[in-house]
């Protein structure tokens, strides 16, 4: 082998090493990846390129040399490629056409303020407004009909609706499970009570959805007796249900990482076993449970077929007891309609955007907390 | 000379966190009785989705259900089968466990056997995984619609000189890239903890006998690693096995003739089976049979490789702890 040293000495391990080293960057590429294509699709919205106007200011062809290339494109409608690929006789006659169909919309939406609206403008996505045929200013969202209106608040009201009603239903029953497990139960039972819990992750959250629809929601009605039996409650139950092993999972292993001499120091003290797991191991897990309860929120805000089967109308209201529609089943659910890279597809694609977002940062804090929670008792020990 | 009185050296107040000495502690017993009961609680639901299932599911299963191809209209009870839903299932899956697999074991492998700990690089790579681990099913949805079928796709037709679409549309073999991107997490995660039960004597033993990192690699440490690593396999195998978000853009339809025959087909799936049949059926009560079959199907499907998951993991994790 000689005195060489480094890759020279042996070059296949060399490459094998660069090689996989490659290999696990792909995580990070993936991240990137998603950020970036999920954003790019909805570019036109962040840059405000996008008009969904339907009635514009007819410009007459004889007047097209006035106007800037750019002018020109954004008017046509046209992408970068297609309008350098064209002459000036075809632009020409793409103008007249235009033109034309202007010219052709019908009277009632000429005279419609409505129809003179961008609807994808972030004044229309984020604040009420009074559209003709309502008495007062509104959120809604109604991506069809001839005046698509884009209003994201409903959206947003939903989702945080039934996320926390999910949260409230899953956290109380996963941290309780958890010191239970962990704490209180004799080991025999904890070997197989924590694998049968975390068997609940294994269900399929469309057999979730599937349950709620056709089971939990009858019961539930006769339970509370509301009026609608498909409602933003019912949905967050179901989603609760679904978070309920995630939160348990993490929880579990936050209270089970205390050191034992914690615990073994307070039963000598004559605690019981119930005061040394609330007051001794509880406050000396609390960063993980909140870690637990952070990531719990991030599965619930993505989590997608369950609302989607559960509810589905979009109201706004904040009573739990109506409706719902959260921002992922608005995805799934007119995906299907949109155009390929018109104006609706945009706006799911932003409203992708900003679940990727709003769950990174949850990630992010959860990964945070739970990495200094560890370090913390590490260097107790 | 000062002499020290008990009142000096006795805190005043007692400390304010003491513990009662009572032989009977209500108080103890009603909170471990109330944290016992959400434990019941969780069980007994899961108890009566998974019963509510196998009761309703049972008679509707049969040899004609799982081995026919349906006609058009499959809300017909008498005539309706799922096996191009299990067949679509199934390929997706196994694709996607070709592409995830060697990609998630040479992470893992990266991250357990050659990353410096302390590194910049390692630990962005890992907090990574644990985002790509928490990105909502949906947006991988949108990613397999906007990456691999708009963009890669599409630019593969533009290359291949296709007249039609037949790169740039939902496809099988996107909804199987899409959902490997989606369960690399799972087989890094379980792929690393299975390296990490390996005593670090053997790899000092390989290493002191003259082999080198490489081979102490690929013959010492990943055959010893193979039951974790394909615990990995399947847990992501379930995991994508139920998931329907991600493929509803990207390769999923809602009635094919014929099973898939190429991967740029789309396919039929049990999860969006399940989906169909709940919201869209005509007539809930009289599908409500094939529906709970279906669902039970798709169940024993999931089921059966998360328990054999399961197994495996508590042997792996019974050596880390016999290891300290």
């Amino acid at each position: 082998m000689g005195i060489q040293r480094g890759h020279n000495a042996r070059p296949l391990e060399w490459l094998a090493e660069k090689f996989i080293f490659l290999v696990s960057l792909s995580a990070i590429l993936m991240v990137f990846l998603i950020f970036m294509f999920v954003a790019r699709e909805a570019l036109p919205i962040f840059l405000e390129q996008t008009d969904t106007a339907l009635v514009q200011k007819v410009i007459s062809p004889d007047e097209m040399d006035k106007l800037s290339p750019a002018k020109l494109q954004q008017y046509l409608e046209l992408t970068p490629q297609q309008f350098a690929s064209m002459d000036k006789d075809t632009l020409k006659s793409l103008m007249e056409v235009k033109q034309e169909a202007l010219d052709e919309i019908p009277a009632n939406f000429r005279n419609d303020p409505d129809a003179r609206v961008n609807t994808t403008d972030w004044r229309y996505l984020l604040q009420p407004h009074q559209w003709s045929g309502y008495d007062k200013p509104e959120f809604i969202w109604q991506p069809v009909g001839e005046i698509q209106k884009y209003n994201i608040i409903p959206l947003l009201v939903g989702t945080l609706k039934v996320t926390l009603i999910g949260l409230f239903f899953a956290v109380p029953l996963a941290v309780g499970a958890a010191i239970y497990v962990s704490q209180l139960a004799r080991p025999n039972v904890r070997e197989l009570v924590k694998p049968t819990i975390e068997l609940l992750s294994g269900i399929p959250s469309v057999v979730v959805g599937f349950f709620a629809l056709l089971v939990m929601a009858t019961v539930l009605q006769k339970i509370f007796g509301y009026q609608t039996r498909l409602n933003a409650f019912v949905a967050g139950i179901a989603l609760g249900f679904a978070v309920i092993p995630v939160i348990f999972s993490i929880a579990e292993d936050a209270l089970t990482s205390v050191p034992r001499s914690y615990t073994q120091a307070a039963l000598a003290l004559g605690a019981s076993r119930w005061q040394t797991a609330w007051q001794i191991v509880l406050p000396a897990a609390l960063p993980g449970v909140f870690a637990a309860t952070v990531l719990g929120f991030g599965r619930a805000i993505g989590e997608t077929m369950i609302v989607l089967m559960v509810c589905s109308a979009s109201v706004m209201s904040w009573s739990i007891f109506d409706s719902a529609r959260s921002i992922t089943t608005t995805i799934a659910a007119e995906m299907a309609e949109a155009v390929s890279g018109g104006p609706h597809y945009q706006i799911l694609f932003m409203l992708g955007a900003l679940l990727f977002a709003a769950t990174f940062v949850s990630n992010m804090i959860g990964e945070v907390v739970i990495n200094r929670f560890k370090l913390k008792l590490e260097g107790k020990r | 000379m000062n002499t020290i009185t008990p009142a000096q050296y006795l805190p005043e107040k007692p400390a304010r966190r003491h513990f009662r000495t009572e032989k009977f502690d209500f108080a103890s017993l009603f909170f471990s009785g109330l944290t016992g009961l959400a434990t019941l609680f969780i069980l007994g639901l899961l108890a009566v989705i998974l019963l509510n299932i196998l009761i309703n599911g049972w008679s509707g299963l049969s040899w004609h259900f799982v081995s026919t191809i349906p006609k058009k209209d499959f809300f017909d009870v008498k005539t309706t089968g799922v096996l191009p839903m299990i067949v679509g299932t199934t390929i997706r899956v196994f694709v996607m466990t070709i592409f995830v697999l060697p990609v998630g074991v040479i992470t893992a492998i990266y991250l357990t056997e050659y990353a410096p700990n302390t590194s910049i690089v390692t630990r962005i790579i890992r907090a990574a995984v644990n985002n790509l681990a928490g990105v909502p099913s949906i947006v991988f949805g949108l990613f397999g619609l906007g990456f691999f079928i708009n963009f890669v796709g599409k630019n593969l037709d533009v290359l291949l000189h296709n007249s039609d679409a037949v790169w740039g549309q939902p496809a099988l073999i996107w909804a199987s890239l899409t959902l490997a991107v989606m369960t690399m997490p799972v087989v890094i995660v379980a792929t690393e903890e299975s390296l990490k039960a390996i005593p670090p004597g053997l790899r000092e033993a390989s290493l002191a006998l003259g082999a080198t990192k490489l081979e102490t690699i690929l013959k010492i440490v990943l055959p010893q690693a193979l039951p974790g690593i394909m615990t990995g396999g399947i847990l992501a195998v379930s995991r994508a096995a139920g998931e329907v978000a991600p493929i509803l853009f990207t390769g999923v339809a809602y009635y094919m003739a014929s099973l898939p025959h190429h991967v740029t087909d789309p396919f039929m799936d049990l999860g969006y089976h399940v989906f169909v049949l709940s919201t869209q059926s005509p007539n809930i009560e009289q599908t409500r049979p094939i529906l709970y079959a279906t669902v039970l199907v798709l169940l024993m499907l999931t089921f059966a490789l998360n328990i054999v998951a399961i197994v495996i993991r508590a042997r792996v994790r019974k050596k880390l702890r016999a290891l300290g």
